[in-house]
């Protein structure tokens, strides 16, 4: 790298390819944090309220997918579902990568989230749910006005770091073709030859998107805190110690 | 005001057991409208337990239980139903953590008797000033003192229109100058002609307070009586000896 190659920073063509694929990580990142947030919740409750075969069934679910490599889970479902596609002739089978790729990062991160979610229900204490009941509340009424509001707000710190995670692994799905940034920066040092400066510009960029998403998340965790439950633990804490 | 003949409550023969110990051993007892029973004795002898078969909170292994003329342990009754009219108010008082003081009161109103918001706040604020905490609505459980949230749970379980309120020893967390301002609204409420039934460590109020008294040990009723005479004149040794212990650590001011 040299004084010259700094030109490079002023080409607007390089920065409109670097922000392509920076929107693809942005949309990947957030399908999949979705995806995985509704079935990683799913797959909580069930561990924790499910009756026994529920409950393992989830665990089986659960440690398979933490036990997969996620570039090896993004092969496999891509090429099992092109194949299902063409041996039964399904043409709504035939899906676009990214949508693979949403899936396949979607059941790999429920199967973690399901675990922060599971130790933020664990978190409640079990009286508020005998009050709950007592009250004449439903199982379901009870997960859905008191489990779930405060195990979700229990679960931002831990999520934050799932979504930090997450944000700098969609760069494997350049497995199954998918151009996210990784990929552009890839394609970009193929012309210009500039490796160091183009790296550096992209570690820029996830450091820009951690930061961020991070901060939101951060905000999100004040907004909703609760005197007691969640948040201002930071000043208690600092007054002890 | 005057207990009624009508029956609330009726317990018969309930057993129940956690593994190879047995904590209800056969009790019975009718509870009618109006009335205030106190249920006394040492700790682990079954007290909590017989309160929560009442609304089922804990199943009962064998026996019966009526509210009026509703079967409670059939298997055929609604039981969510049923809760909705009986109020239940815990030792830790167990208000959810994440709503204030009023939508603690307003979330039974507003998902299970389906008020609309409207009716559900009126209604609820009306409690919160019933048991004195109208001007601490908009508190979270954390804000409030012990005493404060177990009043905000009374009102809670008030809101709904209970036919019975059960009280599992709900002062036994509180600060003794706390412990006041709770039993307080408890003699309010019998004497307004609520029927409750209290399982309490505090005498005093069973006996000034309290239109019956039973006392038990082991898993069974050892005595049962109106106060006067289970304080005052007690048949059975243990009820003896359980008393006066209590009054030796009390000094004998709370008898």
């Amino acid at each position: 790298m040299s004084i010259e190659s700094l030109k490079l920073l002023g080409d607007w063509d390089i920065w409109k390819q670097l922000l392509e694929g920076m929107l693809v990580t942005v949309e990947l990142t957030v399908s999949l944090l979705g995806v995985g947030l509704v079935l990683g919740v799913i797959v909580a409750l069930g561990q924790v309220y499910g009756p026994r075969p529920i409950a393992m069934l989830m665990s089986a679910y659960e440690r398979f997918f933490r036990a997969m490599p996620i570039l090896v889970l993004l092969i496999v479902l891509n090429y099992g579902i092109a194949f299902a596609a063409d041996i039964y002739n399904v043409s709504w089978l035939r899906l676009p990568t990214f949508a693979v790729a949403v899936m396949a990062f979607g059941l790999h991160s429920s199967a973690y989230q399901s675990q922060i979610f599971r130790g933020a229900i664990l978190a409640i204490k079990p009286g508020q749910l005998l009050a709950a009941r007592a009250l004449g509340m439903t199982r379901l009424q009870t997960m859905r006005y008191i489990v779930l509001p405060q195990a979700l707000r229990l679960a931002i710190p831990g999520w934050s770091n799932e979504y930090s995670g997450v944000l700098k692994d969609t760069s494997f799905v350049f497995a199954i073709g998918v151009t996210e940034l990784t990929r552009k920066g890839w394609q970009i040092i193929q012309n210009t030859r500039e490796v160091f400066l183009v790296f550096i510009v992209i570690a820029l960029i996830y450091l820009l998107l951690t930061y961020l998403g991070t901060w939101l998340l951060e905000l999100a965790e004040r907004f909703w805190g609760v005197p007691g439950l969640t948040g201002q633990r930071r000043e208690e804490h600092g007054r002890v110690i | 005001m005057a207990v009624s003949s009508k029956t609330i409550v009726r317990v018969e023969d309930l057993h129940k057991r956690y593994g190879a110990e047995e904590v209800l051993k056969g009790v019975s007892f009718t509870v009618r409208q109006g009335e205030a029973l106190a249920i006394i004795g040492p700790s682990g002898t079954g007290k909590s337990t017989l309160l929560r078969c009442i609304n089922r909170l804990t199943e009962p292994d064998r026996g019966r239980i009526w509210l009026e003329d509703i079967e409670i342990t059939s298997p055929h009754t609604d039981i969510n139903k049923i809760r909705q009219q009986i109020g239940f108010v815990f030792q830790d008082f167990n208000l959810f953590a994440h709503l204030t003081a009023l939508d603690n009161v307003r979330l039974g109103l507003l998902k299970v008797k389906k008020l609309s918001k409207k009716e559900a706040t009126e209604r609820a604020m009306h409690e919160l000033a019933r048991v004195g905490l109208a001007d601490q609505a908009h508190k979270y459980p954390a804000q409030l003192s012990g005493g404060q949230q177990q009043r905000v749970s009374i009102a809670r379980a008030l809101a709904m229109d209970p036919k019975l309120m059960l009280f599992d020893e709900p002062t036994s967390a509180l600060d003794p100058e706390l412990i006041g301002e709770v039993l307080q609204v408890m003699q309010q409420l019998a004497e307004e002609g609520m029927t409750m039934i209290v399982v309490t460590h505090e005498m005093g109020f069973a006996r000034s307070v309290c239109d019956e008294v039973i006392f038990m040990e082991k898993g069974v009723i050892v005595e049962q009586g109106p106060p006067e005479q289970v304080f005052l004149h007690p048949q059975q040794p243990r009820t003896q000896q359980f008393l006066s212990k209590i009054s030796e650590l009390y000094g004998g001011t709370n008898l």
